[in-house]
């Protein structure tokens, strides 16, 4: 696929201009078991001060994704087969580990799912904050360490931050803990911030704040993100586009709404109509029958045609090319204009 | 609906925090439940929801048997289930069965599909071979499963598999009551939907009661008739599902309805209620314990709500509604 295959990408819309541009990633592990093409030719551009959903189930390697952008994939068994991240001027895949350090949590950072795992259990929050801080040398003083320590806290609404600097991870519940995370993100004002889960070890109260104040950290320092999620409500609460993964492909992509009132591929559709809140409660919910591709194994054609009741034999044949629904919205099915549930 | 099948009064359940030298000493308690009463139906779901920490699942386990209640009691079909003895026992162990959240942690790893099915009934009734094995296999069909599965291990199966393997080993008996614990919140979006549906339709065929356990609300509304909201080991607000959805009257329900994610990009809120976090359970607020969150909170506020009935079958833990 090339890039003149995708729709020109509207920037004038999400206000920003293209920071951050993924062609054609390819990212396999090589397992006892086979290779396993976790990324398997993803392309996407994304904006300033814009936020692309990556939805689909588990294993479908969403996950994988975001730990390439940031080359944190599992060692030794990853190994990028081509395409090309481009952040700033640099090819993220190309970079030497050393490169790659400065850029990492500089200009693009994540949050990743459990706050439990990502924080050190045996230092208190403001040291693992000021280390975060003097990794890219960025005070110049002790004193000024604290207090951007302090600052940054502040920035992520956390009450008495002073006292809570002094606090071991262990002495603060789930949602605080995911906000130090967030904070420590945001330290250097990323242009790039991948959110992985962000919610899903939250409880449903917390998990409304904590994605509003992802909201507001992007109004406020117009960071573009990348949230991935296995449900619909986050993609839905935080994003302007959404990107739908199967297999390791994209199969659609496109504005959030767009995506949701007009859903153009079978997997989209399949998972909104297994969901409990987009059927009501008089119908039955419809699930998708069996179960996605082992990775190492891919069917031959369209990786969703052995599950898709519209299949025909194209779809076993061949993969599908990129196909333009609307201005913005591309699918990657060959029944994209005979859909039974369309609205055109 | 019916007669009640099961009559939860006044239950607590304390749990001690051992500290000091050879941690002899007891520092407190977390009071995981503290005056818990419901009732359920038969033939009825009847639901608990509420944040992590609020005491629906020791509620459940202290309805399975699985813990001692410190007060009140749980009755089924009129009988207290923890004074029960010898065969009554085995009887009640017939009688209610459960579901856990996790099917990889549920299943026992070395034992075949057919087994972990009759595993329930072997152990409480004596029943020739033959007719268990007949038993498992018509169960196991009327999951979707052939008959030749029986003889896997639960690792040969997914996660959406094994979750109906467990409900069938639940079934096996011809419970009463059926437990489900979280029982979806562990699998994929496109696998939950089967097993909601199977649900739905075991229940329609065989007038099985259900005390579900979940925090995803939307599977509450599809799944369940009435809806039990507890918040830091209390029952705040009880009533039938619609009514709780469409008219919801205690604050926490109302901060926990507004707290659920938009169903469509347009529907996202600029306004959000912000209620910071729940109180640790070992302390909890005197009073009302929704207090120190509730954008309602009065000086009433520090002396215990009782809980009024303010519409048939709708009753709400709450000073607003007092008078």
């Amino acid at each position: 696929m090339t890039r003149s295959d995708l729709p020109s990408e509207n920037g004038g819309r999400h206000g920003g201009d293209v920071v951050l541009q993924v062609i054609d990633l390819r990212m396999y592990l090589h397992t006892r078991w086979g290779v396993t093409k976790a990324v398997d030719g993803v392309t996407f551009d994304l904006h300033a001060g814009e936020t692309l959903g990556i939805v689909g189930e588990s294993g479908c390697g969403k996950s994988m994704l975001a730990l390439s952008l940031v080359r944190l994939t599992p060692e030794p068994a990853s190994r990028f087969e081509g395409g090309q991240v481009l952040l700033d001027g640099d090819d993220l895949v190309a970079l030497t580990d050393k490169k790659m350090r400065r850029i990492r949590g500089k200009k693009i950072s994540m949050i990743l799912q459990d706050p439990q795992q990502s924080l050190n259990p045996v230092f208190t929050i403001g040291n693992q904050l000021e280390e975060a801080i003097r990794i890219h040398g960025g005070a110049d003083s002790k004193e000024e360490t604290k207090q951007r320590a302090k600052a940054a806290l502040q920035e992520v609404h956390v009450p008495e931050p002073e006292r809570r600097l002094k606090n071991y991870p262990h002495e603060m519940s789930g949602g605080m803990k995911q906000r130090v995370v967030g904070a420590m993100a945001m330290v250097y004002k990323p242009t790039v911030l991948i959110a992985d889960e962000p919610t899903t070890a939250l409880d449903v109260t917390i998990q409304a704040q904590y994605l509003r104040l992802l909201r507001d950290l992007q109004r406020r320092t117009g960071v573009a993100m990348i949230v991935i999620s296995h449900d619909f409500g986050v993609i839905a609460e935080t994003c302007d586009r959404v990107a739908v993964m199967y297999a390791g492909k994209f199969v659609e992509q496109g504005p959030v709404a767009d995506v949701f009132d007009n859903p153009s591929h079978p997997y989209t559709k399949g998972l909104l109509d297994s969901h409990p809140r987009y059927v009501g409660t008089a119908r039955r919910l419809r699930s998708i029958e069996g179960a996605p591709p082992e990775l190492t194994n891919l069917p031959p054609g369209c990786r969703f045609s052995p599950r898709c009741g519209l299949a025909g034999p194209e779809c076993h044949e061949s993969e599908p090319e990129p196909r333009q629904v609307s201005a913005d919205h591309v699918t990657w099915c060959f029944k994209s204009e005979e859909l039974p549930w369309a609205s055109h | 609906m019916g007669q009640p099948l099961i009559e939860v009064e006044g239950l607590r359940k304390l749990f001690p925090i051992k500290g000091g030298p050879l941690n002899a000493r007891t520092l407190g308690h977390v009071r995981a439940i503290d005056g818990v009463s419901f009732t359920i139906d038969t033939g009825e779901t009847f639901a608990l929801v509420g944040e992590s920490g609020c005491g629906k699942t020791t509620t459940a386990r202290t309805i399975l048997r699985l813990y001692t209640p410190d007060e009140g009691r749980v009755l089924l079909e009129g009988r207290d289930v923890h004074a029960l003895t010898g065969d009554d026992l085995k009887a009640f162990r017939l009688a209610v069965q459960a579901v856990f959240q996790d099917p990889w942690a549920s299943l026992n790893p070395r034992m075949r599909a057919g087994t972990l099915v009759a595993e329930a009934l072997v152990a409480n009734q004596r029943l020739p071979k033959a007719e268990v094995k007949a038993r498992v296999a018509a169960l196991l069909e009327r999951m979707g499963f052939p008959a030749w599965k029986a003889d896997l291990f639960p690792y040969e199966f997914s996660g959406g598999q094994r979750q109906r393997i467990a409900l069938a080993s639940a079934l096996i008996t011809g419970p009463k009551l059926i437990v489900l614990d979280e029982p979806v919140s562990a699998l994929d979006l496109s696998v939950q939907a089967q097993v909601i549906n199977l649900l739905k339709d075991i229940q329609e065929e065989s007038q099985t009661t259900f005390l579900l356990i979940a925090h995803d609300l939307d599977t509450v509304r599809y799944v369940a008739d009435r809806v039990g909201v507890m918040y830091l080991g209390q029952l705040v607000e009880e009533t039938d599902t619609e009514e709780l959805f469409e008219n919801p009257k205690h604050p926490y329900t109302q901060a926990l309805l507004n707290s659920r994610l938009p169903l469509h990009p347009k529907d996202r809120r600029e306004e959000l209620q912000v209620m910071g976090e729940a109180p640790s359970p070992m302390n909890p607020p005197a009073g009302c314990r929704f207090r120190t969150r509730c954008p309602f909170a009065m000086d009433v506020c520090t002396e215990v709500p009782a809980r009024v009935q303010i519409a048939e079958g709708h009753s709400v833990a709450c000073h607003l509604y007092s008078e």
